[in-house]
């Protein structure tokens, strides 16, 4: 007889709480007809809030470090990684129901779908092997397809085409160098794979490639040069709301998982990685920051803008040693709290379903709603980096670690990109405060997602004043048990 | 006899190699959408080839599971290219130019 295994399911629950809302949200608005918005909003609230009272809850975890045949990994830096991306998923859901609601294209689909997306991202925070890794990517990208669909623009419809085709195409990519670790390695557990390769000598021409066909495939996700040419598109054409849920999320996710693969999977490669590293981050920070100049429209310089970060996110990741993975989750945290912020105030400022957030709309901005220019002033400066921004805090915490390791030239690269950044972020905030304005147009306040912004305000101000509210918290998650 | 190993990775290296032609050079979306299928199912190839060499079954696991994802591929996939064909009654990628910049 097979013993029945032992089944710990405790590190999954919050994985569980968000699905299963999402199930009970999607078979119930069928049977109800036509349920309200605000009732949805209300449930899928409560589904991320239990979700992230059983993710503090695992902080204390004691049990064995990975659960479920180890595919799942219990440890500290899932829990940060989760809370952070239950946060975006909370952010979602209010920007959502504001801008749904005023588009007047209110669907119950919406809650659900954005559900299974944070199911996704934070069961990918969570894996403890590859093939994990694949199915939450999976998880995430099919509902994030549906999900910039979901408006009626022609834009929306196209972004989601794009996506949907460049996601699935670096899909494969990565489901190859899954095949090709579990050719060299024998196995596809993150941490095995760590334990086959290390002590071999001479040239490992399999995990080589694994890891170079794993780096595409998460370059495509977190959208790093070369693989960023679907961001601009995909930001611009999503619903606004949608936009800034997954500019967030997706980072936050596939940065953490990418860390896991990384610095443990092919830690005995670190070597042959870095550089590999090293030119996809410099190629990013100087190509999105150069590339965001000539841009007139706002969404799309946020596009331009998330690819320039990505870029500092990876040179974060070179330093491989526990300070450099904080400063990571750190500047997850923050780039999650500003752009989150920056997308919010772009949808109260852009109004109607027609979206206008080209740069003629946000000309004098300031005169017709000085509140909405002050907010979006404030994010801007966040994502420059200027202190006292929680930006600059990020910035200076990456570039510190990448100097410690040796890569100076590298975080130079990263400090002059920056420089060319500052350029296009203060064009904006010129443009809302000291020109006249041009369009009619009136942005509307609205109290969900306004009190959003504030909350997202503020982290920016205080996390930025003071980053040891949550540094111990995240140094002490940057520990990386295997 | 038995074939070589190295026969089926040379094989799927070079259907994935064909695949990632046909994202490259089509301009139908469907028909990239097919080429990416064909890189899925040169990873399949692959993944039992390394559990036949290792003789252990975790790999032919694998497959199944990335099989299912490119069903679940499949259904998210044509439903979006459905909806864009009726509005613009093409999925040429290249008639997709309302984003541009």
């Amino acid at each position: 007889m097979i013993p029945a295994p032992h089944l710990d399911f405790l590190p999954l629950l919050p994985e569980l709480i968000v699905a299963g809302v999402a199930v009970a949200l999607l078979v119930g608005g069928a049977l109800v007809g036509r349920p309200s918005q605000t009732v949805l909003l209300l449930l899928t609230l409560a589904g991320l809030i239990a979700a992230a009272a059983a993710s503090a809850y695992l902080w204390n975890w004691d049990g064995p470090g990975r659960v479920l045949g180890e595919m799942i990994q219990a440890d500290r830096l899932a829990v940060v990684s989760r809370m952070i991306l239950l946060g975006v998923g909370a952010f979602g859901a209010l920007y959502g129901h504001h801008y749904f609601a005023r588009t007047g294209v209110a669907r119950m689909e919406f809650y659900p779908l954005l559900l299974l997306a944070v199911s996704g991202m934070t069961l990918l925070v969570a894996s403890a092997d590859l093939i994990v890794v694949f199915l939450a990517l999976e998880i995430l990208s099919l509902a994030l397809y549906i999900l910039v669909a979901l408006s009626f623009r022609m834009a929306s419809a196209e972004a989601s085409m794009k996506y949907f085709l460049l996601g699935a195409f670096s899909s494969a990519f990565f489901l190859y160098g899954l095949a090709m670790a579990y050719g060299a390695a024998g196995t596809t557990k993150i941490d095995g794979i760590a334990l086959a390769l290390s002590g071999r000598t001479g040239s490992q021409p399999l995990a080589l490639a694994a890891v170079g066909l794993l780096l595409i495939g998460f370059g495509f996700k977190v959208s790093v040069v070369p693989f960023h040419m679907w961001t601009p598109d995909v930001y611009q054409g999503a619903p606004t709301s949608v936009t800034a849920f997954m500019a967030a999320g997706t980072k936050v996710a596939a940065f953490t998982a990418l860390i896991r693969v990384l610095d443990v999977s092919f830690q005995p490669l670190t070597w042959d990685w870095r550089p590999a590293v090293w030119a996809l981050a410099a190629a990013s920070m100087v190509l999105g920051s150069l590339l965001a100049i000539a841009q007139t429209d706002l969404k799309r310089l946020l596009g331009y803008s998330s690819i320039a970060h990505a870029g500092f996110i990876l040179t974060g990741l070179i330093a491989t040693d526990g300070a450099g993975i904080a400063a990571v989750t750190f500047y997850l945290v923050a780039y999650s709290v500003t752009v989150l912020g920056a997308f919010g105030t772009v949808m109260l400022a852009s109004g109607g379903i027609r979206e206008r957030t080209s740069f003629d709309s946000f000309r004098g901005l300031a005169g017709r709603s000085p509140m909405l220019a002050g907010l979006l002033t404030l994010f801007l400066l966040s994502l420059a980096g200027i202190p006292p921004t929680v930006g600059f805090i990020a910035k200076a915490g990456v570039f510190g670690s990448a100097i410690r390791a040796g890569f100076w030239p590298l975080a130079l690269i990263g400090v002059l990109a920056s420089v060319v950044g500052a350029f296009f972020y203060l064009r904006v905030i010129v443009l809302m405060y000291m020109e006249e304005p041009q369009a009619e147009l009136e942005p509307e306040g609205a109290a969900l997602p306004g009190a959003a912004l504030a909350l997202a305000a503020g982290l920016t101000l205080v996390l930025g004043v003071f980053p040891q509210i949550i540094l111990p918290v995240l140094e002490k998650a940057a520990i990386l048990r295997w | 006899m038995r074939v070589p190993i190295a026969d089926f990775l040379v094989l799927s290296g070079i259907l994935f190699a064909i695949g990632t032609a046909g994202v490259l050079v089509r301009r139908n979306a469907l028909l990239i959408f097919m080429s990416v299928e064909l890189q899925l199912n040169a990873v399949n190839l692959t993944l039992v080839a390394f559990s036949r060499m290792r003789n252990e079954l975790n790999g032919q696991v694998l497959a199944f599971f990335s099989m299912v994802v490119a069903a679940a591929e499949v259904v998210v996939g044509l439903a979006i290219i459905v909806s864009m064909y009726r509005r613009r009654g093409s999925v040429n990628v290249d008639d997709a130019s309302v984003l541009r910049g």
